[in-house]
């Protein structure tokens, strides 16, 4: 892209941009831990990942304020426009993504040493690494203004719903086969749906970089996992 | 002000916009002109829609003034400058020899860049005008002087100093008493060449809500050097540069995700 005539306007993007990244790789590394946190049951490196929030939420209040500031400064057209919109929607999104991992952190911390059926947290590990994956992809697809990569990992958050769906069968078999299981599980259950979260603001990311850099929205419609849930257990029929 | 736009915009590589549906009040058909060899518009195509605002945009000496000038043959005032192709008002070619020019620019109006009042009272600046097309009673006359200054939006600044010179009035003042003269032999096109280019905010303002007032009643085009306004102002934008219409589109389309980098370019301020 060429630069603009006014060298003080290319340098207000950069910022943006920047601070963009630096927010990504908080939110990426908040939502590796705080799986790595509950599966450990690491007390320490829970109560880090909800510290690294405050971080987060300070460094979306900047995006938006110097977003908001270069506008009225630049009266943003076209490209530059959509770049600073983008920069707004991904900040809100990333520190959404950051909420979600503190809750994870959260509820591992009243967890704590109740933590029973350890086979339980598998299904749970396996979502969160297909959300990992999502969000660093989607974020090296905004840092590329990569479209296809970006409309590969809007396609891809079905199987993360898929997953949900497993997990969800799975902790309800634990919880059904020992009553005892229950808080435990149901936190977990929590946990499972913070996770599909995450994959969602992923999606939302990937739908702004496809805009920011096409300057058209994908369809409203993506590809979705199964949604309905089968709330009797497997192996029960209903009658 | 949301009918021009058809559900699905179908881009023809003529670069013509969408909105089809609204009819055409001036088409401009492969447009070349001349000021003596050099070539200042080059095979230029566009319509411009009934009723509606469309605005030219482009660097200094990109040709949008010149075809504003084409489209009511003001350069017929000026040896050596020619224009070959076709406009057509109304379906009828105004480059055409013999077509009576005074009716041309009764129906096509226009507004230039620096106000330009005549040296006599406010009043007289807008019967001037109609009096030289028609013959009407006294008491008319003031009925059209006052519905004109009222469709201006200068009539309360006014009304009470009508003997007053028209070169008393403020710059702003101004250029709504040449756009209340304008509208007052009723044409059905205005031409606007950077008519805010010397005004101030407010004055500004007082334009565009002026503007957005004609709209309907008149097909406007206005050259504008603040890519603001015409985004504030206009339904269409056409981005010419060095002669050539580079895009013409919706102005919604132009302003957020033009088609041609070019128009990207001077429209974000990174040009040259």
């Amino acid at each position: 892209m060429v630069d603009h005539i006014v060298r003080s306007y290319d340098k207000d993007l950069d910022t943006l941009e920047r601070r963009i990244a630096e927010m990504g790789g908080i939110a990426e590394k908040m939502v590796i831990e705080a799986m790595d946190a509950l599966s450990q049951a690491d007390v320490a490196l829970a109560n880090q990942v909800v510290a690294s929030d405050a971080r987060l939420d300070a460094l979306q209040r900047e995006i938006e304020e110097q977003a908001i500031l270069t506008i009225a400064r630049r009266q943003p057209m076209a490209i530059d426009l959509r770049e600073i919109v983008g920069a707004i929607r991904v900040a809100g999104d990333l520190e959404r993504v950051g909420d979600l991992a503190k809750n994870i952190s959260k509820r591992s911390l009243k967890i704590g040493l109740e933590a029973r059926v350890p086979r339980a947290i598998v299904g749970l590990r396996h979502m969160n690494d297909v959300a990992t994956e999502l969000m660093k992809d989607v974020l090296d697809a905004y840092a590329q203004r990569d479209v296809e990569r970006a409309r590969a990992v809007w396609e891809r958050d079905a199987e993360l719903d898929a997953l949900e769906d497993s997990v969800f069968r799975d902790l309800l078999t634990h919880m059904m086969e020992d009553p005892r299981n229950i808080s435990f599980c149901t936190h977990l259950l929590f946990c499972s749906k913070n996770v599909e979260r995450i994959g969602d603001h992923a999606t939302n990311i990937a739908e702004t970089v496809f805009y920011l850099v096409t300057g058209e929205t994908l369809p409203a419609e993506r590809p979705k996992g199964r949604q309905d849930y089968d709330i009797t257990a497997p192996g029960i029929v209903n009658s | 002000m949301n009918e021009a736009v058809s559900p699905n915009p179908v881009q023809s590589p003529l670069h013509e916009p969408a909105g089809g549906a609204v009819a055409e009040k001036i088409a401009v058909r492969g447009l070349n002109f001349f000021y003596g060899q050099t070539r200042a518009l080059k095979d230029v195509t566009l319509s411009l829609r009934t009723g509606k605002v469309t605005s030219f945009i482009g660097p200094s000496g990109c040709g949008k003034s010149t075809l504003l000038r084409v489209l009511n043959r003001m350069y017929d005032l000026y040896p050596g400058q020619h224009a070959e192709g076709e406009v057509l008002l109304d379906g009828e070619n105004i480059l055409a020899p013999g077509l009576d020019l005074n009716l041309l620019r009764a129906r096509v109006g226009m507004v230039f860049q620096k106000p330009t009042p005549f040296p006599m009272s406010i009043y007289d600046n807008i019967a001037f005008g109609i009096r030289l097309y028609e013959k009407v009673a006294k008491s008319e006359l003031d009925g059209r002087v006052e519905s004109a200054l009222r469709r201006s939006a200068l009539w309360t600044e006014v009304k009470d100093k009508l003997n007053a010179s028209g070169l008393s009035l403020s710059g702003g003042q101004q250029q709504r008493l040449c756009i209340a003269r304008t509208v007052a032999i009723s044409p059905e096109v205005i031409l606007f060449d950077e008519p805010c280019s010397a005004l101030d905010p407010i004055a500004t303002a007082k334009i565009e809500e002026l503007i957005d007032e004609l709209t309907d009643d008149y097909t406007i085009a206005i050259v504008t050097h603040s890519m603001q306004q015409a985004a504030r102002v206009s339904q269409f934008t056409a981005f010419m540069y060095l002669g050539e219409m580079i895009e013409f589109d919706e102005t919604n389309k132009v302003f957020t995700s033009p088609r041609d980098k070019r128009t990207q370019d001077y429209i974000t301020g990174r040009f040259g």
